[in-house]
């Protein structure tokens, strides 16, 4: 388990250029400072690479590559079996990547990797939209959020569909390790982090990065925000290990998702009966999270 | 098996076997690969060594040649010598990565089993796929046999981890001519290659106590430095493929020709160009001719890119016309290989006449007939007859 105060005072990325309040920025941080400076890190066309590895200014201070869009997993595979061949030992293989990069165009790569039980750890930080392009859809994007792409108007409510599941996709896999995790909970993000390190074969984490520049709330209130999520129901904390889902955080009782959504630019056309339909779909999702892994 | 043996050892082997032979003595760390037909037998004979023991190598199964080169990327990263095959639609589809793993300057060997590029869909050769990835920064040698294509993926590896030069090389087999074909192959021992292709020492490895970004961004101030770099470590690749091919005949007695192999141009009057397997015929077509007093010779292009321009700017002066064979086409303008030869002999000084004959497309054969009646083409051509610059050879409606 992770102890805050043992935590070292060295940064592994420093210095990036993220917007103020970014979420992947904490993910970034804590996640480098677990895995530490035996860590090879990956990056496909993503916020995170857009804002760390612009020549001459390289802010990881672990070796890292920048990867095509579509690949992160591949590379993670190669890079891991190139290690092996090598003889180098107890280093961790670690992507991060963006959902667009993971739940889209990186689906394939990802997917392969893992079925093939290659030896990494997979970072998919969600800020639920092509950020870093400025944010268009992706199929992360929640129900009901405009974006650039799916904007909303008199015909349109914005994104028509609910968020595509990954800890799931991942689950069925048989994935080793699978978690989810959120910026706003710390702890609970880098314990998982540490277990995802003490992994044998693939491990993959989920954690949502609140975005205040594609979400439009304010850039102190990125903490806050993230804890409304999870408190709301609309995500969850959880983890897959020897087969079994454990859920680590479940509120007493859910939040309104009203306070949630309209605490956010992207949300705010949304009317009554709209946000009703996301409340309804939320407590459909947390029967089956009920009834399949809380038994 | 020839492995710890210390002579070369004669085998029948098809041209994609001959590349796993290739690729077996090379030692690769990591061989990741995805199957497509005509290169399937290569990655078929690399499993079976992997399998038997008779290589020490990470196989990956990727899930598809994106991939397949994503993770060729990721293991050269961290120092590993890497190996991938694909062919035609799996070149495509990685051309993405392609341009990735030379910005970066990876060592990368490659096989590629020319073949056409659908629609209309056809599994036979052409080279339309490779040279279509022309501006990718890759190094791009075609071979005509099963010899040549052992010999040069263990060249390749010399070339691309040559000291200066860090690009990925691309070993090109016609489909099925090449890559199906059965041929004695001598195949050198393990020890001979070991001396001519040392282990693979990266000067791009990770290395934890000076961390690197690899494949970074690299913004409009800093992008086209980059570039430069990588256009001269190109040019700069001429005299390093000739002397290690040179130094390999020294070593295992054939010298391929470096950037072209020249075929009775000493006094001759026209030449053909020609990429692959179809310059074993029309040396038969050459001979031939010859035969009847016809002043006919042959450039064998080995390398597409570098381009041997210097090579052609000096032919000009001594012959008359010079026709090339494309197995390829650039719709809209003419094959890939012309445009390139007709380009290196232009001067204000004019240049020789010149045909560009397209034909071999889609795995159609190149006959003895068809070649002899494109030399006679350019003879007439030299002899101040009219021919079009661009004409297709063996279509069904002239026939």
């Amino acid at each position: 388990m992770i102890k805050v105060k043992d935590l070292t005072d060295k940064e592994y990325l420093y210095g990036h250029k993220a917007c103020p309040g970014c979420g992947m920025g904490i993910v970034g941080r804590l996640a480098a400072k677990v895995l530490g400076e035996k860590t090879i890190i990956a990056l496909p066309a993503s916020c995170m690479s857009t804002v760390t590895t612009q020549y001459p200014q390289m802010n990881f201070s672990v070796p890292s590559m920048t990867m095509a869009f579509p690949g992160t997993g591949a590379v993670l595979s190669g890079m891991s079996a190139g290690l092996k061949s090598l003889g180098i030992k107890d280093v961790n293989v670690v992507g991060f990547a963006g959902d667009g990069g993971t739940a889209d165009i990186g689906i394939q790569a990802l997917s392969g990797a893992v079925e093939r039980g290659d030896d990494f750890i997979y970072v998919c930080y969600d800020n639920e939209a092509y950020m870093n392009t400025g944010i268009q859809r992706s199929g992360m994007t929640p129900y009901g959020a405009t974006t650039t792409t799916t904007p909303s108007g008199s015909a349109s409510i914005g994104e028509k569909h609910f968020k595509k599941n990954m800890f799931e996709i991942m689950i069925a896999h048989r994935i080793p390790y699978a978690a989810t995790a959120c910026s706003s909970y710390p702890t609970d993000f880098m314990n998982k982090i540490e277990k995802a390190k003490n992994t044998k074969g693939p491990a993959y984490i989920h954690v949502m990065a609140p975005c205040p520049t594609g979400w439009g709330f304010p850039s102190d209130l990125t903490v806050e925000i993230g804890k409304m999520l999870v408190e709301c129901g609309l995500w969850y904390l959880a983890e897959y290990e020897n087969g079994k889902v454990k859920m680590n955080l479940v509120p007493k009782e859910l939040k309104p998702v009203k306070d949630y959504l309209l605490a956010q630019k992207r949300f705010k056309h949304l009317k009554e009966e709209d946000i009703k339909a996301i409340e309804e779909n939320r407590n459909r999702e947390w029967e089956l999270i009920r009834k399949n892994w809380m038994k | 098996m020839t492995s710890g043996n210390k002579v070369s050892k004669r085998e029948f082997l098809n041209g994609d076997e001959a590349v796993a032979y290739g690729v077996r003595l090379c030692r690769p760390n990591v061989v990741s690969v995805y199957p497509i037909t005509p290169q399937t037998i290569v990655v078929e004979k690399i499993s079976e060594f992997v399998a038997n023991k008779l290589m020490d190598c990470e196989y990956i199964h990727v899930e598809s040649e994106h991939s397949a080169m994503a993770a060729a990327m990721g293991a050269s990263m961290v120092g590993a010598r890497a190996f991938t095959a694909t062919s035609s639609q799996g070149l495509a589809y990685m051309h993405e990565m392609l341009h990735y793993v030379s910005g970066s300057r990876f060592p990368i060997v490659m096989m590629n089993a020319n073949r056409t590029l659908a629609a209309p869909w056809n599994i036979f050769g052409d080279q339309r796929d490779s040279m279509a990835q022309r501006d990718t920064g890759w190094i791009q040698v075609y071979v005509e046999n099963g010899q040549e294509a052992l010999d040069m993926i263990i060249q390749a590896y010399r070339l691309a981890e040559h000291e200066g030069i860090y690009l990925p090389v691309m070993v090109n087999l016609d489909g099925f001519v090449n890559t199906h074909t059965y041929e004695l192959v001598s195949v050198p021992s393990q020890k001979e290659v070991d001396e001519f292709l040392p282990a693979f020492v990266s000067k791009n490895a990770v290395d934890f106590n000076n961390p690197r970004s690899y494949c970074m961004s690299a913004s409009t101030e800093w992008n086209m430095e980059f570039r430069q770099q990588q256009h001269e470590a190109m040019m700069k690749s001429k005299k390093v493929i000739e002397s290690i091919d040179r130094e390999f005949g020294d070593k295992f007695g054939r010298y391929h020709g470096g950037m072209v192999k020249e075929y009775k141009c000493d006094d001759a009057e026209v030449v053909m160009v020609t990429t692959g397997s179809v310059s074993g015929t029309s040396r038969l077509v050459v001979d031939s001719m010859r035969e009847k007093g016809l002043k006919v010779g042959l450039v064998k292009l080995r390398f597409f890119r570098p381009f041997p321009a210097e090579y052609f700017r000096e032919l000009k002066s001594r012959v008359k016309a010079v026709g090339v064979i494309d197995r390829n086409l650039s719709f809209g303008y003419e094959g890939a290989v012309g445009s390139e030869v007709k380009s290196a002999m232009y001067d204000s000084c004019g240049s020789p006449k010149f045909i560009d004959f397209i034909a071999g497309i889609a795995g159609r054969d190149i006959k003895k007939d068809d070649i002899e009646l494109m030399y006679n083409k350019l003879l007439n051509l030299s002899r101040g007859q009219e021919e079009a610059e661009l004409q297709f050879i063996g279509m069904r409606w002239q026939e």
